[in-house]
């Protein structure tokens, strides 16, 4: 198993004892080496104690999707040691702390294993007990840099930025890194078959995640209140905000140009949304599936009332309890029909924290000309790991669409103003924001019984007016909303496969594997919904189109069979809903067993 | 109640210094049945705001669901209006709040909006001291889904249909003072010599301002045996005072007896006078306002009047240390921090 720049390492870990700080040290050394990696938190729901791991897949080729297979695993908790040890692939390395013998059963006569005495040295080097647990974490990186090769000049710049402004952590960390390297050099044969080797594949690539993209990109899109519940996986979301806002949104008489308010519930922090935006502000809650289930009634008031809403909904494995820190794609039909009556609303699909950033942005201008609850469906996996992607862009010249609203001196000039009037004939009507005028454009918010005027009536073919008006507007939103990503100029197959969100990476990669077998298929990146007219054109194009998706139902498939009213038949789904994210080799494997040999 | 509301005014209609009659305070025809007391407290916001020369188009109404929460509709025209869902009043409320602190936020709710499903949220608006001024319209009953007991009826309160209450009623009052609210006043739709100076407080005060008000449903809630009944409140009422409110910057000219009254100074410089003040009452003090309550509560009476005030309290906006500013007027191109910033911020991310 030579191989260069392509692996999986895993570290086995015990939560809350200081080990993220030193396994992301070892990933972002890699990119920083320029070449491409995708880490990946699998994490309890456990503040201490519980095992936790951390797995970097390293590519050449670019793949981030997620590998099954780990070719070197850390294991430095013995609560999880024996499944470490079944993890490797046959002809794998195991990395262990031999302070204490390994136990005759965790012996496998196809894998290698390399011992050191990580707490034995830490013990001797170190007297504070903290540091000895911290310093354990350190030292395997360095012993990792001495097996893969890992440049020590990059993990010593990333350890001095890490520590600017305490600079006296920096040497205690530098030894430690040391020690393992030390280690390696005078016991282990080194490099190991597989290392890494400079390469400048990554460009000007950013690593961050989606959550504090979100968090960004809502600062950018003009937020000003912030109204959230904590919940796993988007608590990070509102507080990239929070972080990034302290920074850059402060008057220059030390006063925020933002509120953050932590709410009681879901159920209050989507009313605060809502009656931020009614008042004129540009505002957002981030929530996670039961989250959302909590704030179905609100959200279908906003859809009624033509409230400009941003909730940007961070999947993960239903139900409440149970699986909270696995990923999903599992919130598709909840959030599409969220609430009572004849509600639909739109979504949007990011795949990298670039698109997090943008879309976040994109949707308060997207929320108030549509006038309406935009939904952006990020998960775990895109939301609390680290991806490499392109860097965030902003454009100077862009200005803010704060959609239709008549002000003061619009008004002056109306006789009667209708706050539900299809003036343009595109289902949009246009809002005044209270306090504008002394004696024209107030009205009383309702759900529905009003008129276009917003006087209150029960009539029957006033209601059916405004459900009509609203069909018209929900058209309006797909010239809209997000295009899917094309990845062919001509179609050339009679099978397509369509795919959204963190499922990207994987089926990209399951799409390479199949070509290389000689399967060639369509391939579409849905980005939003409504579906986009050329989502609705590459179905009719295909035979045959699979739905790659991470989840038990095939929800996006639901979705598409209902709203392009196609024959059931014609989707077959492409699914992984274990809570891990989903893997190249799984999606090749089931479309493979669709097609002739 | 009334068919139609007659287009026709007394031409010579007094007007404030704003230039406005109560016309231009009023909102359309109640739906609500005839003598519900809901109307007289919409009738005594008309008249608070009309008299406080508030630019009706400054204050913001809201409401949940339920009778009561129907009455934004039928009060303060000029005024945008937001008839949330049941019991979530509060944290529409907040969010309007928060997105522009010049309005003056006025929530009209129920028992049922408050005190059953919207109590989550009703506390936390109370702990928060939000800068709004929250009514209840109390009337111990669900009228919009015939007259089922709310939380708030009395224990042993009978109902139209003959039923007695077996459950502890709600003190709402009491329930707002445990919560550090800074405002807590009660009162009766059938005073409206109460009422409107108590609305006029509340609406100048800086901070949560709560006002419980008894208002009896003629239709389910007003029969023999009923504690909310007219009849019943109107024998069992024990004002704590009899009160003015005096707006900034005018000059006090009456005087009252000395050690009857008492005058509380409002946050904005306006004066609360309190005459005729009960026993050992201070409503500054909040032991004394909740054995006040308390004991009033034993002896089968309905307190009324201001029953606690602070002036001190930060609001949340205070808290926060939110821009001076509203915050929805801020241009969107000082709130977007542009594309250097965020090359800096890529940089830190490579």
């Amino acid at each position: 198993m030579s191989a260069c720049n392509d692996f999986v390492v895993r570290f086995a870990n015990v939560n809350g004892t200081g080990s993220a700080s030193a396994n992301y040290l070892f990933a972002k050394s890699i990119f920083r080496m320029g070449i491409p990696v995708s880490p990946k938190n699998i994490f309890p729901s456990n503040i201490q104690g519980l095992p936790t791991w951390y797995e970097v897949r390293v590519s050449e080729k670019g793949y981030l999707g997620r590998r099954e297979g780990v070719d070197l695993c850390v294991s430095v908790n013995p609560q999880s040691m024996k499944q470490d040890v079944q993890c490797v692939k046959p002809g794998g390395y195991f990395v262990y702390d031999n302070t204490k013998p390994l136990a005759d059963e965790l012996v496998r006569p196809d894998i290698t294993y390399i011992g050191i005495p990580l707490m034995e040295t830490c013990n001797r080097e170190y007297t504070d007990a903290r540091q000895r647990q911290l310093f354990k974490n350190v030292m395997y990186v360095g012993a990792l840099s001495a097996l893969l090769e890992i440049e020590f000049s990059v993990l010593e710049d990333l350890l001095r930025e890490q520590f600017a402004g305490k600079e006296k952590l920096i040497a205690p960390n530098v030894k430690a890194l040391q020690l393992g390297i030390d280690f390696i050099h005078q016991n282990v044969p080194y490099p190991l078959p597989f290392r890494v080797e400079r390469r400048d594949l990554v460009g000007n690539s950013i690593l961050t995640d989606g959550n504090s993209a979100c968090g960004l990109g809502a600062v950018y899109g003009g937020a000003t209140v912030v109204a959230w519940y904590p919940i796993t996986p988007s608590t990070s979301v509102a507080e990239a905000f929070h972080s990034y806002a302290d920074e850059l949104r402060i008057d220059a008489d030390g006063r925020s140009n933002y509120a953050i308010v932590q709410a009681e519930d879901e159920l209050a922090a989507i009313g605060m949304v809502i009656g931020a935006t009614w008042n004129g502000s540009r505002s957002f809650t981030a929530t996670s599936g039961p989250g959302v289930s909590l704030m179905n009634e609100f959200l279908g008031l906003a859809y009624f009332a033509e409230i400009p809403v941003v909730l940007i909904d961070v999947q993960r494995t239903g139900p409440s309890t149970g699986m909270p820190t696995r990923t999903q794609q599992s919130d598709i039909t909840l959030a599409a029909y969220a609430s009572h009556g004849d509600t639909k609303h739109v979504l949007l699909f990011p795949s990298t924290p670039t698109e997090c950033f943008d879309m976040t942005a994109d949707s308060f201008d997207l929320a108030e000309r549509l006038q309406t609850p935009i939904m952006i469906m990020s998960d775990l996996d895109l939301g609390m790991n680290d991806h490499m992607c392109e860097p965030f862009h902003w454009d100077d010249a862009r200005t803010h669409d704060r959609g239709k609203i008549y002000t003061a001196e619009h008004l002056e000039k109306i006789t009667r103003y209708g706050r539900y009037l299809d003036t343009d004939g595109d289902g949009i009507p246009y809002r005044t924001i209270p306090g504008a005028h002394p004696t024209k454009g107030s009205y009383v918010v309702r759900g529905t019984s009003r008129d276009e005027h917003a006087v209150y009536t029960e009539d029957s073919a006033a209601y059916k007016r405004n459900m009509d008006r609203l069909t018209k507007k929900w058209e309006t939103a797909k010239t809209l909303v997000h295009a899917p990503q094309r990845y062919q100029e001509k179609y050339v197959s009679k099978l397509g496969v369509l795919f959204f969100g963190t499922s990207t990476q994987s089926a990209e990669e399951a799409l390479d594997l199949l070509r290389e077998k000689g399967h060639v298929l369509d391939a579409l990146r849905l980005r939003s919904f409504p579906f986009h007219h050329a989502v609705s054109d590459f179905v009719a194009s295909h035979e045959t189109v699979f739905v790659i998706e991470q989840n038990r139902d095939g929800q996006m498939r639901g979705l598409l069979i209902t709203e392009l009213n196609v024959d059931p038949h014609r989707f077959i789904s492409v699914l992984n809903y274990d809570g891990m994210p989903i893997t190249a080799d799984t999606i090749m494997q089931q479309i493979l067993s669709h097609l002739p040999n | 109640m009334s068919f139609v509301r007659p287009q026709f005014r007394h031409p010579h209609l007094p007007k404030n210094e704003l230039g406005y009659t109560t016309r231009e305070y009023e909102g359309s025809l109640s739906t609500l049945c005839a003598g519900c007391g809901h109307d007289s407290i919409g009738a005594a916001i008309v008249q608070a705001c009309f008299e406080m020369n508030i630019e009706p188009h400054q204050v913001a109404k809201l409401s949940g669901i339920g009778c009561s929460s129907k009455t934004p509709a039928y009060f303060l025209g000029n005024s945008h209006g937001f008839n949330t869902v049941h019991g979530r009043m509060p944290s529409v409320a907040t969010g309007a709040n928060m997105a522009n602190r010049d309005l003056i936020y006025l929530g009209v709710s129920g028992d049922g909006d408050t005190a059953s499903i919207g109590m989550g949220q009703f506390v936390h608006a109370v702990r928060r001291n939000l800068n709004m001024t929250y009514i209840v319209m109390n009337n111990g009953c669900y009228g919009l889904t015939k007259g089922q007991d709310s939380a708030t009826a009395d224990m042993g309160s009978k109902s139209k249909a003959g039923s007695v209450n077996p459950f502890e009623a709600i003190d709402l009052c009491g329930l707002a003072l445990e919560l550090g609210a800074s405002f807590v006043a009660q009162s009766f739709s059938g005073d409206k010599q109460q009422l409107i100076p108590l609305i006029k407080a509340a609406m100048h005060h800086h901070g949560f301002a709560f006002l419980n008000v008894i208002s009896p449903c003629v239709t389910f809630n007003n029969n023999v045996g009923s504690t909310k009944s007219y009849d019943y409140v109107r024998q069992h009422v024990q004002a704590t005072a009899t009160m003015d409110f005096v707006p900034p910057a005018t000059e006090i000219t009456t005087s009252y007896a000395e050690g009857a009254d008492a005058n509380v100074t409002m946050h904005d410089g306006s004066l609360l006078h309190l005459h005729k003040l009960a026993q050992g009452w201070d409503p500054s003090d909040r032991m004394s306002a909740i054995e006040a309550l308390q004991r009033s509560r034993m002896e089968g009476k309905v307190l009324t009047g201001l029953v606690y005030y602070d002036d001190k309290g930060k609001d949340l906006h205070d808290v926060l240390n939110t821009s001076a500013r509203p915050l929805n007027s801020i241009p969107m191109t000082e709130l977007c921090p542009g594309s250097a910033k965020l090359r800096e911020i890529n940089a830190g991310l490579q």
